[in-house]
């Protein structure tokens, strides 16, 4: 029995393991110095574990007790949470080096967030998910204040440590009431109880603290305050991380407990996930529009995406969950190429984060220029790049929904927020010379992962490389 | 040899157009031009080799590729080749490249450019996509594609009167010339989708066999029920009407003539402006069960002959009386069409293709001579300055009033002897009385009669008398150079023979016509019966051989065979109802009817003489007498004031009211007003919002959940 159970979690396991022997491994050894090869290998280990769960899993497996579920939902999401997660890891390890930045630590607290990312969204039980949330937000919490010399890392780490704090106890508060109501914890217990027809009150309050918890985790508004402020202040690469593999997880966890656990009262929860997708999105194209610094406009930018990915669910269909997984995976392809651009922003060595500072870039770098312009479009959803097919899909989630109004929103947003993307572009390709330009070349390592990712906003266009009928599976497995 | 001919004017439109600036600006010219004398070397080919008899119906198609294919609408983009095509072809391709090469001449030191701008390419160019245009029109063998072309000389037309584009006035006149146009092809297009709807089909074959079924049919447009063949026939007229300047949309033309002159003797006399009368000829099968149609067709042909004609008389800018001429000549054809006489209105096509581009040319040497000096009143007196102009205009004036041997007098064999608008015209004007339209009949011969007095009038104000205006222009007119003289040379050739070469093939007896066009006839002996010939599969000459019958006497006067037109709708170049006799009635019309036209021309040129040469007081003397009448003529009918009442002013007036109020108030105020204001507004309270304290967002994050619990309790706790 347990030896099945293992089975099920070995890539979780393995991933801990590993995390364990590479804290240990390193502690003894060279330390710091060891940092960069530690970087390498997590991330190769990240990718192996990442093939191994795309190759290997098949079907639907339960373990302990249900409380464990790998599914294809799952194994889309983890594969998409390992590769960012990977992708990101190799990013800053040159960035992070050079400003004496690379602990050993850092790969590894970065590995232990994956598995509690994956455990997240593999989880059956309000148990199994408290325990992921809790192991991927410890993680995040230590990495944002990795920079301990900095007030501002360390302020973002205290604020995201605060805010998450109680944002658990909301969910945790609105685990209890579930329990309370339900008398069971397991998923599969809560969704017997909680159906359209006599979902009592307090079922209903404890799903919405739930959701509270859960929109914190996304960013959506108005639990999404600590965002920008957390994404200026961490390290720029621990940003990039943050806008990644967690949203994925998150997003993961939300549509597994919305559909697994109150499969039965979609229009009770449909209606306030649509409230806090329209409320992101706006928020998110509004806001942004004020920004000067790179980072928190991307923060911003973030806000409005989850938005978007919302709506998907918000349509509480199984079409619904596909558009979502689909366009969280073209949001993070285009983040991470965005944030690799980020990254090689700088002056003298000293990174840069003022819009400003790209005026008449494309004079110095027209090829990054124009990766970033294809970018940026793809961000903005302008009809060619992948980005307006993945608005696209949850459109046509929420039309087919009824949620006209909701699509109308998420139009009339997009427009609004088309603005500040655009003006970068504008920056980029017409603004007036200031003579104080950046400095030119960077690390190809980065320019490969800013190339790749505007390559594939076009190329995608054509093929999507299987993404599309990896989600319909995903997503046919939660809804049903 | 049709695909070369046809696609040889396009690549010398590219090569010109964009290649001049690699091969140089006289070398692109130079290919433009010769790429068009081959063009009209292989269509001179292609009219003389062609033997209608050889192919099935009279035509062969010639397919270049396959064009749209989308439900039931499926098209070839193909070369229809028959006796009208092969007309067309000589015509347009003939004349253009003698433009071309006039143009060598006429373009060169344009005052209208300042030194070292270039600009001839760009002219040849457009002259050379025109011709692809009109080629692509005439040979169509689907109305799409015929559509194609239509809009192309439309566009080529556009670029070319609006080539001064300096010129607000020519700016002007280019647009007016489009959107005019775009009413009448509003009309052509409601016809092709009608035919569409009605025959599932929009190749012309299809459309031809199915045109006895359309007049069996009714149609609802409009909220009325109308006969199917009656209402495809009015709106594709509405498209001619349009492009061939008749009246109501006529207004175009004369304003075109601010284009350069070449132009407008390629586009506006010779070519493009009798393309709606090839449309009605083409659509003849349709035309022919159309009686009311084609009666109105006829009606507003011979209005557009006298309206135009009066107009001309009082006009003093030397290119507005020869395009007034133009619109006149195009109200002729209409009126043959509009009778039946589709051979006839070909003929009058092709004479006055020649005739008119010579006038036309003639004028630009007049004018190339005098400095741009386009006023009448301001020339005079200057044969001797320019002699090879001045014959060449007398040839083309000799020609247009229709200068010939009455046929009493004396033939050449059958063929009478005279100028080619002699045949021409007299032919139309004979198939009119035959037809018995006494309106059309009498309007023509008096349009004749003004037709003669304003190019007598031009002749004389401009080469006789006293020399008028600038002393300094005058003294320095000089004659033109070779190459615009070389071309009126040619078309001189044209002016004079075209009438008498091709009289039988165009308006001889049924069986010359029924050979050119490749139209079956059946023979009819003197006895009432009907003998099929080599070409007539299905006789139907028996229906009409009892007519003749009577008539033999009188007409046939050593007693030959008589024949009747046999043919089904679709067969030969035109189809000609076998109960449509008009062209053996038109021959056995009285004499004074055949003499009538030649009659109202030397009226004209006496009047003319005796205003112009004899006492020019009077034509002063008159205006004064008659000056409300002037006025009214010299104003052109007042129409361009009263479309300007009607049409424009309140389509300006709409235009405001969008712009200011819709576009500028409204949509513009509610974008910048959003993009300005509340947006600006929303994001500084975004900002305001991000205090920096952790207690600030606790609070939203408390507040938020309030709000949801609230919610639920009020929206979901009722459920």
């Amino acid at each position: 029995m347990i030896q099945a159970d293992l089975n099920v979690i070995l890539p979780e396991i393995a991933l801990s393991v590993f995390a364990m022997a590479a804290l240990i491994f390193a502690v003894y050894t060279s330390k710091d110095k060891l940092a960069p090869t530690l970087v390498w290998v997590s991330a190769a280990v990240l990718v192996a574990v990442a093939a191994f769960i795309g190759l290997n899993g098949s079907g639907e497996n339960i373990a302990f007790g249900g409380m464990f579920v790998d599914d294809a939902f799952s194994r889309f999401a983890k594969i998409v949470i390992l590769l960012s997660a990977a992708a990101v890891l190799v990013m800053s390890q040159e960035y992070m080096q050079r400003r004496d930045l690379l602990r050993f630590e850092y790969p590894v607290l970065i590995v232990l967030a994956s598995v509690g990312m994956m455990m997240m969204v593999s989880a059956g039980d309000l148990m199994a998910l408290y325990m992921g949330l809790e192991l991927q937000s410890l993680s995040l919490y230590v990495v944002a204040s990795l920079r301990r010399d900095s007030v501002k890392s360390t302020e973002a780490g205290l604020k995201y440590f605060v805010l998450g704090a109680l944002s658990s106890g909301l969910l945790l508060y609105g685990a209890s009431l579930v329990y309370g109501y339900a008398g069971t914890t397991l998923f599969s217990g809560i969704i017997q109880t909680a159906t359209e027809e006599d979902i009592s009150l307090g079922l209903l309050f404890g799903l919405i603290f739930v959701i509270s918890g859960l929109a914190f985790k996304v960013s959506a508004v108005p639990f999404h305050m600590w965002t920008p402020d957390v994404y200026e202040g961490s390290p720029t690469p621990v940003t990039a991380f943050f806008a990644t593999a967690p949203k994925v997880a998150a997003m993961g966890l939300f549509a597994r407990v919305l559909h697994d656990a109150f499969g039965g009262a979609v229009p009770d929860w449909s209606q306030v996930v649509a409230l806090l997708s329209v409320l992101s999105m706006f928020l998110g194209a509004v806001a942004a529009i004020g920004q000067t610094n790179i980072k928190r406009l991307m923060a911003y930018s973030s806000i409005a995406h989850m938005g978007y990915a919302l709506m998907g669910l918000a349509a509480g269909t199984a079409f619904g969950v596909q558009a979502m997984l689909v366009y969280m995976a073209i949001y993070v392809t285009m983040n991470v190429g965005t944030f690799a651009f980020i990254l090689m922003m700088e002056r003298d060595g000293q990174p840069v984060t003022d819009i400003g500072a790209l005026r008449m870039y494309s004079k110095r770098e027209p090829g990054k220029a124009l990766a970033m312009l294809i970018l940026l479009f793809s961000l903005a959803g302008v009809p060619p790049m992948l980005g307006f097919f993945g608005k696209f899909y949850v459109l046509q989630a929420a039309y087919q929904a009824d949620l006209i109004w909701l699509a109308v929103a998420g139009v009339v947003a997009s427009v609004i927020g088309a603005f500040y993307y655009l003006r970068i572009v504008f920056y980029m390709y017409f603004g007036e010379d200031t003579g104080e330009d950046l400095d030119t070349g960077g690390n190809p390592v980065l320019s490969g992962f800013l190339m790749a990712s505007a390559a594939i906003m076009v190329v995608g266009i054509v093929n999507m490389f299987g993404v599309e009928g990896a989600a319909e599976a995903a997503a046919a497995v939660l809804v049903n | 040899m049709e695909t070369i001919l046809l696609f040889a004017p396009l690549v010398g439109a590219l090569l010109c157009g964009f290649g001049w600036k690699i091969i140089g600006e006289t070398a692109a010219m130079w290919v433009a031009t010769g790429l068009l004398f081959l063009s009209a070397i292989l269509s001179w080919i292609v009219f003389l080799t062609f033997d209608p008899s050889l192919h099935e119906g009279g035509h062969y198609t010639v397919s270049i590729l396959r064009w749209i294919e989308s439900g039931t609408l499926s098209t070839d983009w193909a070369i229809r080749m028959d006796r009208l095509t092969a007309i067309m072809l000589i015509v347009i391709t003939t004349v253009s490249s003698l433009v071309h090469l006039y143009s060598f001449g006429y373009m060169d030191h344009d005052p209208q450019w300042r030194e070292g701008e270039t600009y001839k390419p760009r002219f040849f160019a457009y002259l050379s996509f025109f011709t692809f245009a009109m080629l692509m029109l005439v040979t169509a063998d689907n109305l799409v594609q015929m559509f194609f072309g239509w809009e192309g000389v439309g566009v080529a037309s556009y670029l070319l009167i609006g080539f001064y584009y300096r010129k607000p006035t020519a700016n002007a006149a280019a647009i007016k010339a489009f959107v005019v146009n775009r009413v009448g092809d509003f009309g052509f297009a409601l016809g092709i989708f009608a035919l569409f709807f009605l025959v599932d089909s929009i190749n012309l074959s299809d459309i031809f066999a199915a045109a006895p079924t359309l007049a069996e049919t009714q149609v609802t447009f409009l909220w009325t029920s109308w006969n199917a063949a009656e209402l495809v026939a009015f709106l594709l007229f509405i498209g001619a009407m349009g492009k061939s300047a008749q009246l109501i949309l006529h207004t175009w033309l004369p304003d075109a003539m601010e284009g350069p002159t070449p132009v407008s003797a390629l586009i506006h006399a010779a070519t493009m402006v009798t393309a709606g009368v090839f449309l009605v000829c083409r659509m003849s099968p349709i035309m022919e069960f159309a009686p009311n149609a084609t009666m109105f067709i006829t009606i507003l042909g011979a209005s557009t002959a006298f309206f135009a004609a009066t107009v001309g008389l009082v006009q003093t800018d030397i290119k507005r009386v020869i395009a007034y001429s133009t619109c006149s000549q195009l109200g002729y054809m209409f009126v043959a069409a509009g009778v039946g006489m589709y051979s006839a209105a070909m003929f009058h096509l092709l004479t006055h293709a020649f005739f008119k581009a010579m006038l036309f040319l003639g004028a630009g040497s007049v004018i190339h001579a005098m400095h741009h000096e386009q006023d009448m009143m301001n020339y005079g007196a200057l044969r001797k300055k320019i002699p090879y102009t001045f014959w060449a205009m007398m040839i083309g004036t000799l020609a247009i009033t229709g200068v010939g041997v009455p046929v009493w007098i004396a033939t050449l064999g059958e063929i009478p002897i005279g100028f080619a608008g002699f045949h021409s015209k007299d032919a139309i004007v004979e198939s009119a009385y035959a037809a018995g339209t006494g309106y059309g009949f009498w309007l023509l011969v008096i349009a004749a009669l003004f037709t003669s007095f304003y190019s007598w009038r031009l002749m004389f104000l401009t080469f006789y008398g006293e020399a008028r205006g600038d002393k300094h222009t005058h003294e320095h007119a000089h004659e033109s150079p070779m190459v615009m003289l070389i071309p009126l040379g040619v078309l001189a050739i044209g002016a004079i023979f075209s009438g008498m070469v091709f009289y039988k093939s165009f308006f001889g007896h049924v069986d010359t016509v029924g050979k050119f066009y490749g139209i079956p006839y059946a023979e009819a002996s003197e006895h009432g019966e009907a003998k099929a010939d080599s070409h007539g599969e299905d006789s139907h000459g028996e229906a009409k051989a009892e007519d003749s019958h009577g008539e033999d006497k009188a007409h046939g006067k050593e007693g030959e065979h008589h024949y009747a037109f046999a043919g089904q709708p679709g067969e030969g170049a035109l189809y000609i109802a076998p109960d449509n006799t008009l062209l053996d009635d038109a021959h056995k019309v009285p004499y004074w009817v055949k003499t009538s036209p030649f009659a109202a021309m030397l009226l004209g040129f006496i009047v003319a003489y005796w205003f112009y040469i004899v006492n020019p007081a009077i034509p002063g003397k008159l205006a004064e007498n008659q000056r409300p009448l002037y006025l009214f003529l010299k104003n052109k009918w007042y129409f361009d004031e009263l479309y300007d009442a009607i049409f424009v002013k309140p389509a300006l007036g709409v235009g405001r009211l969008f712009w200011r109020r819709g576009d500028g108030n409204v949509i513009d105020g509610t974008i910048n007003g959003v993009a300005l204001g509340i947006i600006p507004f929303f994001t500084r309270l975004a900002g305001r919002a991000q205090s920096g304290y952790i207690f600030t967002y606790a609070f939203w994050m408390v507040v938020g959940i309030a709000c949801l619990i609230t919610w639920m309790t009020i929206g979901g706790g009722v459920e």
